[in-house]
This record gives C-alpha cells, structure tokens and sequence, in this order.
C-alpha cells in the first residue's frame, strides 16, 4: 500500500519498540540503532509489499531480524560490550545493586543461542504471540514455544542456580537451590 | 499472564530445567525491564527525521508540462 500519513505514523509508533528489540538482540546501542535505520529504509523502499490490515510491527520486526542475522553471520558480534555500551543507553542510570543484577542478566542473556534469545525476546518482552513470534521467526509455533521454554531454562540455570546469593533473600529460590551456601 | 496463573497452584515445584513460577516471573520481569528502559526513550529525532524526509515526493522536480507536449512545429512559415 501507499505511504499514507497514518501508516507513516504507524511505522514511527512502532520505532521505539524496533530499538528496544535491536539491542536485545545485539547488545550494542550503536549497532541498534543502525539497524533500525536500515529496517525503516527497507520498510519504506517496499512499503508497496506491506498488506494493509495486516500486523505491521511483526512486518517490520520480521524485516529488522532478517537483517540482524545476515548481518550477524558476517561479523559474529565483533564487538562484545554487551552490558558496558548498553549500560549508556539509558536514561536512568541504575542503582549499583540494581546495575550489577543487570549486568549478570545481560551477561546471560548474550549466552543463549540466538534462535533462543530473539525467540525470549519477541514473547517475553515485545509481547508478540507465539504465532507472530512463528511468523517474525519463519519457523512452527511449537518449535518458538520450544525455544522459549529452553531459553527460560537456561537463564535460570545460568542466573539462579549459581548465582542465587546475589539475589537476597528469596525463600523460594533458596528451597530450590537446597541452600548450599559457601 | 495466564501461563503464570495456571502454574501458581503448584508453586514450589520446580519445572524441567529448575523453573519454578517464581523464577519465570522473574526472568520476565528482568527481561522487559531492559527492553521497556529503551521503549521509554521514545522515538530519537534521527528517525523522525528520517520518516519525515522519505515521506516527502521523492523528486522536487515536478514539472508537468512539456511531458506529454508533443512539440509539432515544423517551423514552415
């Protein structure tokens, strides 16, 4: 369809999100940016293929990640300041404590394999179905819901089982450790 | 949401992999908590911008006559 006023509006609403989802992706603000900039321009350069009606944050999210991986196999994340570059894209600066769960999170996070992280991602955070999270992906919805399930898992594994102290006091997660404390 | 909810009856038993409710809802938390951080910046003005000038007719050469004038003077006087 034509880039109408109210599309255009849409495709800046959805800006915003496409950030958050580039640099979870990425880890790297810089580079996050840079992809959102080629997915707006791609987006605009074929807007005539965009269905109207259809959902266009998954259009456009699908765009950002199909770039985002060509571009990952060409340089395997090259610069791995995940925590430290990202740590400036905020506004607020968080508290140490705060800052340091962070980190540890992000640290994690940059550990699952890709078709895990953007799979967490696109459902844990952007709030995509797990349909549109198939579709964005290109793969079954089992197999999203599959990869969801393991990345949890492994962000706990990596996070709350061998970490836990960091974490204060949380009977919870204590009982399920088994309180081995060192 | 409603994943959490259905899991809450049981909730001190750990799942496959250690994943108890508690520490799923955590992760989740965490998760959008770095994802919402960046959403809250809004909308940068290099991508306003960027919308604002692809949005304008490509060319601002729009002259419309002498397209289809089809310029029939043999100059025969």
């Amino acid at each position: 369809m034509p880039l109408t006023n109210s599309l255009r509006d849409d495709i800046l609403a959805a800006v915003p999100s496409l950030r958050a989802f580039a640099i979870s992706l990425s880890g790297n603000a810089d580079r996050a940016d840079d992809l959102v900039q080629e997915t707006l321009l791609r987006a605009l350069a074929n807007i005539d293929s965009f269905q109207p009606g259809s959902n266009l944050p998954a259009w456009l999210f699908t765009i950002l990640r199909n770039l985002f991986r060509s571009d990952y196999r060409k340089r395997r994340r090259e610069v791995e300041d995940a925590e430290g570059n990202y740590a400036k894209t905020l506004k607020t600066q968080p508290s140490q404590n705060a800052h340091l769960e962070f980190e540890e999170f992000r640290t994690a996070l940059d550990k699952l394999p890709q078709d895990q992280r953007e799979a967490l991602i696109l459902v844990g955070a952007s709030g995509f179905s797990y349909e549109d999270a198939a579709s964005i992906c290109g793969c079954a919805v089992g197999t999203i819901k599959s990869r969801v399930n393991r990345a949890r898992s492994k962000l706990a594994a990596l996070l709350y089982v061998d970490g836990a102290e960091d974490f204060g006091p949380d009977e919870t997660v204590r009982a399920v450790i088994g309180g081995s404390g060192g | 949401m409603k994943d959490l909810k259905s899991q809450a009856s049981k909730s001190t038993t750990p799942g496959k992999g250690g994943l108890t409710p508690e520490i799923q809802s955590r992760i989740g938390h965490q998760l959008r908590a770095m994802y919402d951080d960046v959403v809250r910046q809004g909308v940068p003005d290099r991508f306003a911008e960027l919308i604002k000038k692809l949005d304008a007719p490509g060319g601002e050469s729009r002259n419309e006559n002498g397209a289809g004038g089809s310029n029939d003077n043999n100059g025969r006087d």
